[in-house]
């Protein structure tokens, strides 16, 4: 708010937008047929009468109720005159009558739901009121209603359908107001003493007009429609003047002799009524979309496909999970894009194994592809993927479902839409475990309560009868981890599980994992963003850094990560020896996009070690003597290049 | 760490309505309905006082001699004051006593007790068939177009059933006509004669709110089949159907509620149309010749009658609601 003129503060940048948006929805095909058809009727309007109106006129005594023939292409009137021109000529009429309705409409919609910015607080709730209350009558309710008031004839029913049709765009109208009204330079605009009228004109309007026009179209359909009805009932266009449903209810009383006579002008209502709907609906999805599309623009990159020489982490014994070469594709505009290539690791029995980097790194994917929850369009491959010796690649969802039933649990991010906010907790919990470990109704719901208690969820009967939103965030999460529980899990996978949560539960919920681990022997993988969480809860730390694994290596030694990225995130942890003066570090520069992957380390765009090697080659991930491994050309230069990588960050800061 | 607790309230009454919210949601409900009720029935009052001129020398023709004219007018009321009959008219809807039929003078309520069996069968039975056309088709769609699977069955499926949904029921209503009755003879033109006779009035009632229901439930489908609650139901392992029917499908299903209403109470408006199509015995005929000869006191009946129809659907939605999703009942309305 730079300053409070308001002229200056309309956003004018959006016009030319907007009109390129109409543009472009005329350049789809469904965008082009309806407006062409749209275009059609409103042609006809206007020259359909000059064309036919003579021929509609003529009475020709020889030639009463006549079918189709060549010379009546849908026969004839009990007075010889011609249905089709008939027909045609009625679309005149038909569409100025709904059109002259939908102005009515827009007018006093507009002005209804204007109200409440104009009137003030308190007669702008009345009116609020009375419209909540129409609203909850069906518009052709509401037509008949003041057609009883305005009278029989097509004037009364111009005026009943324009007002029935009010309510709703009021409605339409205050909701889009308001959202507008609360924005920043409305707001400055009203400080700067501008009238409430001036506001809405010069402010309000013109920024929720694209939708209201929208939505004028389908109501012009709706109109039509409904002029239609009342016509067909009698109450609409009276004789000698006609429109289509007149002459839809004068066709019917002889459908048995002449059909054509209903079923042209029914045709024409369903015709005109489309034409004006499909292209409202197909202006409002051509805008929605666009302004939805951040759509992914990528161009595969050279050596997607080349997978680098990966060798296998440390291995004590059976891993819980063996993954090697684990990759995951979505479709994408330009190919299939990889937000996770090539993955190797394995997961030991009780062992907790972190996963860092940031986001769009591919951790939670990899976690979502080892569980087998991506789903289509979603694509997996993997060389190895093995859950406690079972190949989880072979066989169908199906044959591995008890086996990850009872021994895979999964946490999730939000316990809040995690859980399934209509069933009770207990049931929730149960579920389960009733079909995969057969237990009963009874047994299951025991389980449940038995589960939320050790889990530390207080008076566990009466809170499995509980809906999650009577939960507190803590307490979802740890009913969740109970969930978890409800088999002999041999792994649990906890994707971001303290993000969504207030810190002060954060450390009871890491505790309840640690303790669940240490005295179920129960392996863990934890995904988090959070370096500092990891470090405190896992035993080895995998960095992940897009969609590859960059380092693997114990939890205790992080601080002296061999990778650049590795050191880059510890550096950005802040720590009690941290100067609370100088700026907190950042990694500089950006994610790589996962539709456009360079074809060497994805990281050397941001790495200050970067060679011409690291840019034109993908480092494999080698393991050392320890078995600790890390991807990086430059690996053994790192120790005193890290210190300058932390301090580069700082000075970008600063 | 207790559950979330309502804000406290400050006085004693309303903190016991907060602690239920049950209770709470009651009060304001019924409070709701009652409001809604008295502007429907004021509204059907004005009627006769809100057209232009004088209803009762409208009704008879302008040749009609003055003593009639003032004869009708005293046995309407109209010649007391307003507020006297107003709360006349207020005792007569409360006691059932609607006043007679100018035509016919027979009472108003028989009229409808006559008319209103065949209309609400009529409704009934097409919310019926909508829902059961509808919500298969819609969660049986969202369940194969998943994801952007099928981009060629979603295609055909969104135009078919805009094409569908746009189509006015009498217009469709005289489409039936045509080919069942007309060119194949399997089904009675009008009337209400025997089972047969049902067939096609409520096809024709029930065949756009179908279409228009089962897009609803499709897109209410993905977007439940995208949450992250079904993909927990997913993580438990369960089989697909278990995760479509029983986790999926009653959040799209309550979703698709509130919209589903609106369609249920235009079905009720939808009766007069198709009841003209088809010559049929119900409230939609009498109301329709009833204006035409300006017959006020039916006219002012049925409007009530239609009326508290749909304000009685508006509040089933919201009490189904309610019983489908708790959390709807602590949200503000």
């Amino acid at each position: 708010m730079t300053t409070m003129a308001p002229g200056v503060l309309v956003p004018v940048a959006d016009r030319p937008a907007a009109r390129g948006r109409w543009g472009s929805v005329l350049r789809t095909p469904v965008g082009i047929g309806a407006g062409v058809l749209l275009a059609a009727v409103l042609v006809l309007a206007v020259v359909a009468p000059v064309v036919w109106g003579a021929q509609a006129e003529a009475v020709d005594t020889d030639a009463i109720l006549q079918g189709s023939s060549a010379a009546h292409l849908v026969g004839t009137d009990n007075l010889g005159r011609d249905l089709f021109a008939r027909t045609m000529v009625a679309t005149g009429l038909s569409v100025r009558l709904a059109l002259t309705a939908t102005v009515l409409t827009v007018v006093l919609g507009m002005l209804l739901g204007a109200a409440p910015l104009l009137l003030g607080r308190r007669a702008g709730r009345l009116v609020t009121a009375g419209i909540d209350i129409a609203v909850a009558f069906p518009g052709l309710l509401l037509a008949l209603f003041f057609a009883i008031v305005f009278g029989v004839g097509a004037t009364g029913a111009v005026l009943a359908i324009g007002v029935a049709g009010a309510p709703v765009f009021a409605r339409l109208t205050s909701t889009l107001a308001a959202g507008v009204a609360s924005r920043d330079y409305v707001l400055a605009a009203r400080v700067a003493g501008v009238g409430r009228f001036r506001v809405l004109l010069r402010h309000v309007f013109p920024n929720i007009a694209e939708p209201l026009v929208v939505n004028a179209t389908i109501g012009a359909g709706g109109a039509l429609l409904a002029f239609a009805g009342l016509s067909f009932l009698g109450l609409g266009v009276q004789a000698p003047d006609y429109d289509w449903g007149r002459l839809l209810q004068d066709g019917l009383s002889g459908i048995y002799r002449h059909p054509e006579a209903a079923l042209a002008p029914g045709l024409a209502i369903v015709v005109a009524g489309l034409a004006f709907n499909l292209f409202g609906e197909a202006v409002a999805k051509g805008i929605g979309l666009t302004s939805a599309a951040g759509v992914v623009r990528g161009r595969r990159a050279a050596g997607a496909d080349r997978q680098p020489a990966t060798e296998r982490g440390p291995v004590a014994g059976q891993p819980v999970l063996d993954v090697e070469d684990l990759s995951v594709a979505f479709p994408g505009a330009g190919g299939p894009v990889r937000p996770v290539r090539g993955v190797t690791f394995s997961v030991g029995r009780g062992e907790a194994v972190g996963v860092v980097g940031e986001s769009g790194s591919g951790k939670s994917l990899t976690a979502l592809a080892v569980a087998r929850l991506v789903e289509a369009p979603g694509e997996v491959t993997a060389a190895r993927l093995d859950f406690r010796g079972t190949d989880l690649r072979t066989g169908g969802e199906r044959a591995h479902r008890r086996l990850l039933g009872t021994g895979f649990a999964m946490v999730f991010q939000d316990p809040m839409t995690s859980l399934n906010p209509t069933r009770r907790i207990g049931h929730q919990l149960a579920e389960g475990a009733r079909r995969h470990q057969g237990l009963s109704r009874a047994a299951g719901l025991a389980r449940a309560v038995d589960r939320l208690r050790s889990v530390r969820v207080p008076e566990p009967e009466r809170r499995a009868r509980q809906y999650p939103h009577e939960f507190s965030g803590g307490m979802r999460q740890r009913a969740m981890i109970g969930m978890g529980l409800m088999g002999e899990p041999a792994l649990i996978v906890a994707d971001e599980p303290t993000t969504a949560l207030d810190v002060t539960v954060q450390r009871s919920v890491l505790d309840l994992l640690a303790a669940i681990r240490r005295s179920d022997d129960v392996a863990l993988l934890l995904i988090s963003h959070d370096v500092a969480v990891v470090r405190e809860v896992c035993d080895r730390v995998l960095v992940m850094y897009a969609g590859r694994i960059v380092e693997d290596l114990p939890a205790d030694r992080l601080a002296a990560g061999r990778h650049p990225y590795t050191r880059a995130l510890v550096a950005t942890v802040p720590d009690m020896a941290v100067d609370l003066d100088a700026p907190l570090p950042v990694i500089p520069g950006r994610p790589v996009d996962p539709s456009a992957q360079p074809p060497g380390c994805a990281y050397a765009a941001r790495c200050p070690l970067a060679s011409d090697r690291c840019r034109a080659e993908d480092p494999p991930l080698a393991a050392d003597a320890s078995g600790s491994r890390v991807a990086c050309w430059h690996a053994d230069e790192v120790a005193d290049g890290a210190l300058a990588a932390a301090g580069a960050a700082r000075e970008e800061v600063a | 760490m207790t559950a979330v607790a309502p804000a406290s309230a400050v006085g004693t009454p309303s903190r016991r309505m907060a602690d239920n919210p049950w209770l709470a949601f009651a009060v304001r409900r019924t409070g709701r309905l009652l409001v809604s009720l008295w502007v429907l029935v004021t509204a059907s009052f004005l009627i006769l006082h809100l057209i232009p001129g004088d209803p009762v020398r409208a009704a008879l023709g302008p040749t009609a001699p003055a003593a009639l004219v003032a004869a009708r007018r005293a046995s309407l009321g109209l010649d007391r004051p307003l507020w006297e009959q107003y709360v006349d008219y207020l005792r007569g809807v409360l006691t059932g006593d609607l006043g007679s039929s100018l035509g016919s003078s027979l009472p108003v309520s028989r009229i409808i007790g006559q008319r209103l069996p065949a209309t609400l069968e009529l409704a009934l039975l097409a919310f019926v068939v909508v829902v059961a056309l509808a919500v298969p088709i819609g969660a049986g769609m969202g369940v194969l177009t998943r994801g952007g699977r099928r981009r060629g069955g979603e295609l055909a499926f969104s135009s078919a059933s805009t094409v569908v949904g746009a189509v006015p029921d009498f217009v469709l209503g005289v489409g039936f006509v045509y080919v069942f009755s007309v060119t194949l003879g399997w089904l009675p033109v009008a009337g209400r004669t025997g089972p047969s006779s049902y067939v096609l009035p409520v096809l024709a009632l029930a065949v756009g709110p179908a279409a228009a229901l089962a897009r609803i439930v499709r897109v209410e489908m993905l977007t439940a089949l995208r949450s992250d609650h079904v993909r927990t139901a997913r993580a438990k392992r369960l089989p697909a159907w278990q995760v479509n029917l029983g986790h999926a499908l009653p959040h799209a299903l309550t979703a698709s509620i509130t919209l589903g209403g609106l369609l249920l109470s235009a079905l009720v408006a939808g009766t007069v149309l198709v009841e003209n199509v088809f010559s049929w015995p119900g409230l939609g005929s009498t109301i329709v010749s009833s204006i035409l000869e300006k017959d006020y006191p039916v006219v002012q009946g049925v409007v009530l009658v239609y009326g508290a129809g749909v304000l009685l659907v508006n509040l089933a939605v919201d009490v189904v609601l309610s019983l489908l999703d708790p959390r709807s009942v602590i949200r503000e309305s």
